[in-house]
């Protein structure tokens, strides 16, 4: 773009469409609100004046999975959690992306070894994109793994056709995931709708 | 009133029920009660005008193998000021005892964390389910023989 800059009318951008769409998506991250331990405190540290997330346009918190684009796991999760998460993330939309945040979501942390109750990272339920590490992570530790997302988010490739390697790969990954769906065992009586 | 009164005010209501007073050498001294006896010694103590243990602090669960599991209630009573340790030992196999839900309210959740961790039942409880832990879960984690699940509802527990 800078070569171009300045040679045209006023508000005209040359850019790609790819471009164009990931630097919307990247912008306007939205998180969902909630936080299942410790490390949630951070993230709400993170959300409030001192740090402010909406610095880098993730300020926005929703209350509902419809509305998110990044669920941001932070905490322990719980197998009693586990099958809810799974199923807020499958209630998001596409794209959506999933931050693993703290030891505890990335690979069970503390209770990796005596925590009965505790899974083991949440990638093992649902596809993680950005690992934090720290116990708790700092604020920054945050930040920095939302940049990362955000680098990762801008060299997606949204009007491509994909190569039949990619496709294959694609859909080898959603068959397993769909296998894997149907494997899990309906919710308790209690539970359900 | 101090531990060994407390001791004797509670031997000369309920006799052979009341079974011993441990003083340890650290930390607080305690008055084993036959389990059956559990609900009218807690409500003595509640209403007895020189007792008025108006406040169940905590009441929870230990393990003692490999034959009994215990349950604990801490008492306190906010009008004269002194507390109480009472102890109730259940055999492992068959480990029941009578509620105090109705005693004190408090103690309905408690019970219910007790019976979820421990197993213990607690005869007359309004609603005794497990509370922390998934309704299918199988097993009392925090018995000294527990074995942690390998699975969990398709998810495998360890790599
Ligand atoms: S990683 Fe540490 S701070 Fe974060 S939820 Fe786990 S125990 Fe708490």
């Amino acid at each position: 773009m800078p070569i171009l800059e300045n040679r045209f009318e006023e508000n005209v951008v040359f850019s790609t469409v790819d471009e164009m769409i990931n630097w919307c998506r990247l912008s306007s991250i939205w998180p969902m609100t909630f936080g299942l331990a410790c490390c949630a405190i951070e993230m709400m540290a993170v959300g409030a004046g001192q740090y402010d997330l909406d610095r880098f346009g993730a300020g926005a918190f929703r209350a509902t999975p419809r509305q998110s684009d990044l669920m941001i796991v932070a905490g322990t999760v719980t197998y009693k959690m586990a099958i809810r998460i799974k199923r807020l993330y499958e209630q998001m939309p596409e794209p959506k992306f999933v931050m693993a945040l703290g030891v505890c979501a990335s690979a069970g942390g503390p209770y990796y070894e005596h925590g009965y109750h505790v899974l083991k990272g949440v990638d093992k339920i649902i596809p993680v994109d950005i690992y934090v590490p720290g116990c708790p992570p700092r604020p920054e530790a945050l930040f920095d793994g939302l940049l990362k997302l955000q680098e990762k988010i801008r060299h997606q490739k949204v009007l491509r056709r994909l190569t039949p390697q990619e496709k294959s790969v694609i859909d080898e990954t959603t068959r397993k995931y769909e296998l894997e769906t149907q494997k899990l065992a309906p919710l308790p009586k209690e539970y359900q709708a | 009133m101090q531990i060994q009164e407390l001791f004797e005010a509670l031997k000369k209501r309920f006799g052979d029920q009341v079974l011993e007073l441990a003083t340890p050498a650290s930390g607080e001294p305690s008055v084993t009660v036959s389990a059956a006896a559990v609900q009218d010694v807690a409500l003595f103590c509640r209403e007895d005008s020189s007792l008025e243990f108006d406040q169940l602090m905590c009441l929870s669960g230990v393990d003692y193998p490999p034959e009994h599991l215990a349950v604990v209630y801490h008492m306190h009573s906010s009008t004269k000021h002194h507390r109480l340790i009472l102890k109730a030992m259940v055999p492992r196999e068959d480990p029941k005892l009578p509620t105090v839900s109705r005693v004190w309210r408090t103690a309905n959740w408690h019970e219910r964390e007790a019976y979820d961790l421990f197993g213990i039942v607690f005869t007359g409880h309004a609603n005794l389910r497990r509370i922390l832990l998934p309704q299918d879960w199988v097993g009392y984690p925090l018995r000294k023989d527990y074995v942690f699940p390998t699975e969990y509802r398709g998810i495998k527990c360890h790599d």
